[in-house]
């Protein structure tokens, strides 16, 4: 099968970004559950996946340093797509996952995919003891005794010619983002389930062609799901999720919508967990230089600005062709903060097709 | 000035449609037999290697379970979890009375893109419903118009798949074949880096492609065969438009000097003709395709049938339009008409201006061309001959064909001018004497008709001789070594000690067939182990032997190889070989071994027990009486529960192939009679031009005596005469051809040499094709000149000309 | 001497043109007769309804008292081939064949083949050293003896010439015509030729003048 059409169909399911024109996502059809206000959740088991919505991913990026100085980044993504609202069992495709996973050095950006389906092992995830996995990639929880699930993790992916294998220990709590990890989507009201573990820290050994590179560096994981998260305007988006040196961290989001206004969303987190949420129109961020990257013009350098609080800041990758060549293709890699809050994060842009 | 001399060029296909149309037809005619046998050719291509490429089968190599039956779906998972790059397949056949359907299950989520089925390319599947029950089947309209199973989700028609088989997802076929557990598995050509190999992290046997798929070169040898046909066509095609060509600006001789004779530069003129020949070209050339396009088209189900037939490759019976073939053709047209139009181009330029229509001072100059061509008649033969015997490639194969091809062409007229010469000399009547000369006469200007004429039938000769041969040599083949009536496998060694026991009352002879793969004479090879059977000594197709051959290899003294091993590695009787570094034994044999590209030996089963003692004994081939063989089949499939695929029917098989090669029989005729009457067609066009042009050759003896009609069926008999001696010379090079397909080409592309069967009642029947041909040709201006007004022959004694 | 050749009220016309418009002659066995008149005048014409080559729209023409009107398509090639010799002004000889079998080819169709006649005809025309040899290498004046030679060859009753020196300089013309008038009279055939000079129609027996596709007596002198 062309691997392109088959994955292109699934990404239309799977991702939000990817939903403009897919009228089917845009209701509440087929079965499947929606988000509900107030968030009210149950762990370890909402670590786990919940088959009842459409889609569902464990996002993890990390920002790596290597022992010379060397800034590298890391990104590792299990997706959930459910063609019905089941769990799967021996070859029944009623859940699809797919696996992304990333490195980026200033000199080279690798990415790998893979696909499968559940019901007969190769692909999944569970609460406790906590594991997501596809093929021999895999987020595994390392500590039984831990207070969270997540708050001890190793991590593996591996490509044709990079692997990468880290373990990751969380700093600070768990974060819920919008309302309580409500969190919407668009002025019509899409909304999702989306919290995130922003403060791990990690060290591991990156595999690159010239050989093995130990490093050490922050790591942010986001919990997502939902079943219709997308208005039918909007055509793709631009997030951040920031460290700052100050020990704050930053998630932020645009959504970026057909008649050229954008939906936008933040939150702020102390460097002890606290948060508060920022609703359409608190952020702005604005490009200012685009990169021809894999034939296509993307915006690699932003001003982010929080007035609320001081924050005004550009933003430059550490390599600007921080392509992810799947088969739908976005732009994800590290950034550097330079301004009101200097710092490092990540930057991930959909839609520039 | 330009425009006027072309209006003008124009004018004369306005005055004479009936001479435009012979034109455009002619170019069309040669465009569609080239591009309909490309196309075929192409269309065959692509469709295998699609069809191959839906299983990754061309290219991908695939664990299986040693047993033969399915993988477990753990081993599987653990394999992903390991990080290995495989892919399940679940394949089978569903049957309901007549009604089959195969049926291959993919994971299109784990499938590698060189498994990639263009089935699933371009509109986009409602994916849902092909990954969840019930799913979906794609398949062609042909499959699905077909007897199928009852019981079958929805279909989708997609192009691309084999015949008689639906692409559809694991979960789909797993749920219609009752099977859980892949089939086998697809291994992805790029594996993640940093991982160990393959064979050391499971305990599945990994099949090279070669080795699924050894029929390949069976398939070659077919598109082989019609890549010659292209050839000759392509030859035939090029004759053609050339003669087309050279007869408009005949035609035309008068107009063009008139127009010069009125103050058009010559410049301007040969810029007119060439425009107007290049529209002409490719209007006719467009027209060609459409044609070619039908013949492809009405041949392409029986050239589906054959390599559906015992060469396993299923393509679709359906033709897609293919810009490449039809570029090619094109070009084809255009660069002979480019060709044949300089040639007449610089006639006209070196035309005077007032230079009478002659066509007897035409005939005197080709005179002297008809030295020169019998000159490089020569050489080609020359060239021919030295390739042929010394050369020692398939390109010097084809390079000799093309000699001797071209060689025979070249030929043609001054052997057809030598021959009627004598025959006219020793004629008694005036009037036979009169028919020769004239005939001989007439030779110039159908030279170059006659030539298509020669290459048709020499093309037919060499290709119905080359197929027939191979049909007689590999059905006596196969019934030598398919003697055994039966051949079951079993699936372990335990159930094959069960089967043994199962057998031993109910079949003659039970013989074990044992191979390993090793390597022999430094190529990849396979040896097998026999017992001493009268099976073997009876039916076993030895080429050579020495003395006794087959007591000396019982004695496990000697080995026999098969014939690529002693053609590849130069190895005659007598010599040793090489079976491991501590086995070597004498060759007392060779044997024919078609459809093969491997090398082989056999040695006794206990030589190779010895050698090999991992290799299980699990294939047995079957003695019984032959009308007991389907009731055995049944027993052990029904009583002893072997697989369907497990138990063969050796008479299936042949009956299979004869199939097979009635179809070949019936691709190869119908191309053939397409040729000879494209040939024909030729003819008739050059007799159409040269009629008027003869009219003051054909008016005296009118005027002296003889009526309209036996002039008639004097140009008849003219016709009937040349093509006859046109198959006379057409015979031994068409018979030449053959030898140098089956001796050289076939010995070059895949190692085995085809002994030549002749077929002297096909060259009768084509004889009498030929004739028809010709009298068809001749037969119009023939019945124009019989009925031709007096006025029109008087105006030949007109004082004024 | 009997009558030959009888031909009365003889009308052709091609399409919309009459050629010929009710013509009568007649010719006895031996005669020689000059036919003259303008181009188009439908001397040809005439010339070609003898020799059976055409058919008249209405009128009779008997040779030897049959009536070529009642013969089909063969009798009238019999007729051309045993009774009558032709001479053309193009020579129209046979390509193919060389100057002897040209000479022999007629009496051969017709059964009269007689080789000594043959060698002495080409002898009287001065063309015995070239009867090997292909017509394409004679000059006109040798071609059109080769020409007269065949027309004679067959012991034909009528021998009908149409501008035989037309493609001839006066020199040879004279001299083919005086071979053609010599052999005539020995041969006791009759001869009807067609020509435009009235210098040549002057050494005929009898002449006539076609005019507008009527008859009419020639003037020795123009």
């Amino acid at each position: 099968m062309n691997a392109r059409t088959l994955t292109l169909g699934l990404c239309l399911l799977a991702s939000p970004i990817w939903a403009q024109g897919f009228a089917g996502l845009g209701t509440a059809a087929d079965g499947f559950a929606l988000p509900q206000s107030p968030a009210l959740f149950n762990f370890p088991e909402d670590h786990g996946p919940h088959p009842a919505y459409r889609i569902e991913w464990w996002y993890l990026t990390a920002t790596l340093t290597g022992e010379d100085g060397a800034e590298y980044g890391v990104q590792w993504t299990l997706f959930r797509s459910a063609l019905a609202p089941r769990e799967a069992e021996g070859w029944d495709a009623s859940q699809l996952w797919m696996g992304h996973a990333g490195l980026t050095s200033s000199e080279a950006h690798f990415s790998a995919e893979r696909l499968a389906r559940g019901g007969i092992g190769q692909a999944g995830a569970r609460p406790a003891p906590f594991s997501a996995w596809i093929d021999d990639w895999a987020m595994t929880a390392i500590d039984p005794e831990a207070a969270d699930a997540l708050d001890a993790l190793t991590l593996t992916a591996r490509g044709t010619d990079f692997a990468y294998d880290l373990d990751l220990t969380a700093t600070g709590p768990l974060i819920f983002h919008g309302d309580g990890g409500y969190s919407v989507k668009s002025a019509e009201g899409q909304a999702s389930y989306y919290y995130s573990q922003p403060f791990y820290s990690v060290t591991g050994t990156l595999t690159l062609p010239d050989g093995p590179v130990a490093v050490t560096g922050n790591a942010w994981l986001d919990r997502e799901w939902s079943s219709q998260p997308l208005s039918e305007r909007q055509e793709g988006w631009d997030w951040v999720s920031l460290q700052f040196d100050s020990g704050a961290r930053l998630m932020g989001f645009t959504l970026r919508q057909t008649d050229g206004t954008a939906y936008t969303a933040a939150t702020w987190i102390e460097a002890d967990g606290s948060t508060q949420a920022y609703l359409d129109g608190a952020l702005t961020m604005t490009p200012l230089a685009v990169t021809d990257v894999a034939g296509r013009e993307v915006p690699t350098e932003w001003r982010i600005e929080l007035p609320d609080r001081g924050l005004d800041i550009t933003t430059l990758p550490l390599n600007p062709q921080a392509w992810m060549d799947v088969s739908v293709s976005y732009w994800e890699g590290p950034i550097r903060m330079t301004g009101t809050h200097p710092g490092r994060g990540y930057l991930e842009m959909t839609g520039y097709d | 000035m330009i425009q006027t001399a072309v209006s003008t060029l124009l004018s004369h296909w306005r005055r004479h449609p009936g001479q435009l149309a012979t034109l455009i037809a002619g170019l069309a005619l040669a465009t569609a037999l080239w591009s309909g046998v490309q196309a075929i050719n192409a269309e065959a291509r692509t469709s295998y290697a699609q069809a191959a490429a839906t299983l990754g089968q061309d290219s991908l190599d695939r664990l299986v379970s040693a047993s033969g039956r399915p993988v477990p779906l753990a081993e599987f998972v653990a394999l992903r979890r390991a990080g290995y790059l495989v892919s399940p397949v679940i394949s089978g056949e569903l049957r309901e009375g007549e009604a089959r359907l195969r049926l291959l299950g993919i994971d299109p989520l784990t499938a590698p893109p060189e498994a990639g089925a263009p089935a699933l390319q371009g509109e986009a599947l409602d994916l849902p419903t092909f990954f969840t029950a019930p799913g979906l089947l794609l398949m062609e309209e042909e499959t699905s118009l077909g007897s199928l199973p009852p019981g079958l989700p929805e279909i989708v028609l997609r192009e691309g798949i084999p015949p008689g088989a639906a692409l559809t997802d694991i979960g789909t076929a797993a749920r219609l074949m009752d099977q859980h557990d892949p089939s086998y598995l697809l291994v992805a050509r790029v594996q993640p880096a940093g991982l160990p190999p393959l064979e050391q992290a499971t305990d599945l046997r990994l099949e090279r492609p070669g080795a699924t798929t050894d029929i390949a070169s069976l398939t070659d040898s077919f598109h082989l065969n019609l890549t010659a046909f292209g050839l000759l066509s392509f030859a035939v095609g090029l004759f053609i438009v050339h003669a087309a060509i050279g007869l408009a600006f005949e035609q035309r001789r008068a107009t063009i000097r008139t127009l010069r004779a009125l103050g058009l530069p010559l410049r301007s003129l040969l810029v007119a003709i060439s425009l107007e020949l290049a529209v002409l070209t490719l209007f006719a050339g467009v027209l060609g395709l459409v044609l070619g396009y039908g013949i492809a088209a009405a041949l392409m189900p029986g050239v589906a049938g054959t390599l559906r037939g015992l060469y396993g490759a299923t393509i679709p019976g359906t033709l897609s339009f293919d810009p490449v073939w039809a570029a090619s053709a094109l070009g084809m047209t255009l660069a002979g008409a480019a060709l044949a139009g300089a040639q007449a181009l610089r006639r006209t330029a070196s035309m005077p201006i007032l230079a009478p229509a002659n066509p007897r001072a035409w005939a005197l100059a080709s005179a002297r061309s008809m030295r020169v061509q019998a000159l490089v008649a020569t050489a080609c033969f020359a060239t021919a001959l030295a390739l042929g015997v010394w050369g020692g490639s398939l390109l010097t194969g084809f390079a000799a064909l093309a000699g001797l091809l071209l060689g025979a062409a070249m030929i043609l007229p001054a052997s057809l001018g030598l021959v009627l010469h004598l025959t006219g000399r020793g004629a008694r009547g005036a009037l036979a004497q009169w028919l020769f000369a004239d005939t001989r006469q007439q030779l110039p200007g159908l030279s170059l008709a006659l030539m298509a004429l020669l290459l048709a039938l020499a093309a037919n000769i060499g290709v119905s001789t080359m197929v027939g041969s191979f049909r007689g040599t590999f059905i006596g083949w196969l019934d030598q070594r398919l003697a055994p009536e039966l051949y079951v496998t079993a699936a372990s060694l335990d159930e094959a000690a069960r089967l043994r026991a199962f057998l031993i009352p109910r079949a003659q002879a039970i013989l074990p067939i044992v191979s390993a793969e090793v390597p022999l004479s430094g190529r990849p090879g396979e040896v097998f182990g026999h017992i001493d059977h009268a099976t073997y000594r009876d039916h076993w197709p030895l080429l050579q032997a020495v003395p006794d051959a087959w007591d000396i290899m019982a004695s496990g003294q000697a080995v026999l190889i098969n014939e690529q091993l002693a053609r590849f590695a130069d190895l005659s009787l007598g010599d040793p070989l090489e079976i491991t570094p501590d086995l070597t034994l004498t060759i007392a044999g060779v044997y024919s071994d078609y459809g093969n590209p491997a090398a082989q030996a056999i040695v006794t089963l206990s030589r190779f027990a010895e050698t090999f003692p991992d290799v299980p004994q699990t294939r047995f081939a079957l003695r019984i009486a032959p009308e007991d063989a389907p009731m055995l089949a049944t027993a052990l499939r029904e009583d002893f529960g072997l697989p369907t695929d497990a138990v063969i029917n050796q008479t299936q098989i042949k009956r299979f192939s004869m199939e097979v090669f009635e179809q070949t029989f019936l691709i190869t005729g119908a191309l053939n009679v397409l040729t000879l009457g494209v040939a024909g067609f030729a003819l008739l066009t050059s007799l159409l031009t040269l009629a008027d042009m003869r009219l003051p050759q054909l008016a005296p003896v009118w005027a002296l005596g003889l009526t309209r009609a036996r002039l008639a069926w004097f140009e008849l008999a003219r016709s009937l005469i040349l093509a006859a001696l046109t198959f006379a010379l057409a015979l031994p090079v068409g018979l030449c051809l053959a030898w140098v397909l089956l001796a050289v080409v076939n010995v070059e592309a895949f190692g085995w040499r085809l002994p030549m069967t002749l077929f002297p009642a096909d060259w009768l029947r084509l004889f009498a094709l030929a004739l028809l041909a010709a009298a068809l040709a001749a037969a119009v201006p023939a019945l124009r000149l019989a009925r031709m007004p007096p006025t029109t022959l008087l105006k030949v004694f007109a004082h004024e000309r | 001497m009997g009558l030959l050749l009888h031909i009365e009220e003889l009308t052709k016309a091609y399409g919309p043109v009459s050629v010929l418009n009710g013509v009568s002659l007649t010719l006895d066995a031996g005669q020689s007769l000059a036919l003259t008149g303008e181009s188009g005048s439908g001397k040809s014409t005439l010339l070609h309804l003898v020799a059976a080559l055409d058919q008249p729209d209405a009128g009779s023409i008997r040779l030897d008292g049959v009536e070529i009107a009642t013969l089909d398509d063969s009798g009238r090639a019999a007729l051309r081939r045993d009774r009558i010799g032709l001479v053309f002004q193009q020579f129209n000889l046979i390509p193919s064949l060389t100057v002897a079998q040209n000479i022999a080819f007629q009496a051969r169709l017709s059964g009269r083949h007689d080789p000594a006649r043959c060698a002495m005809l080409a002898d009287r025309l001065g063309i015995s050293a070239l009867t090997a040899r292909y017509p394409e290498d004679l000059s006109g004046g040798q071609q059109q003896r080769v020409a007269i030679a065949r027309a004679v060859a067959n012991g034909p009753a009528l021998i009908l010439a149409d501008e035989p020196t037309g493609n001839l300089d006066e020199a040879t013309g004279d001299a083919v015509l005086d071979l053609l008038l010599d052999l005539v009279r020995d041969t006791g055939a009759a001869l009807m030729m067609v020509t435009h000079s009235t210098r040549l129609a002057a050494r005929l027996d009898r002449r006539l003048h076609l005019s507008r596709g009527l008859l009419s007596a020639a003037p020795l002198v123009a």
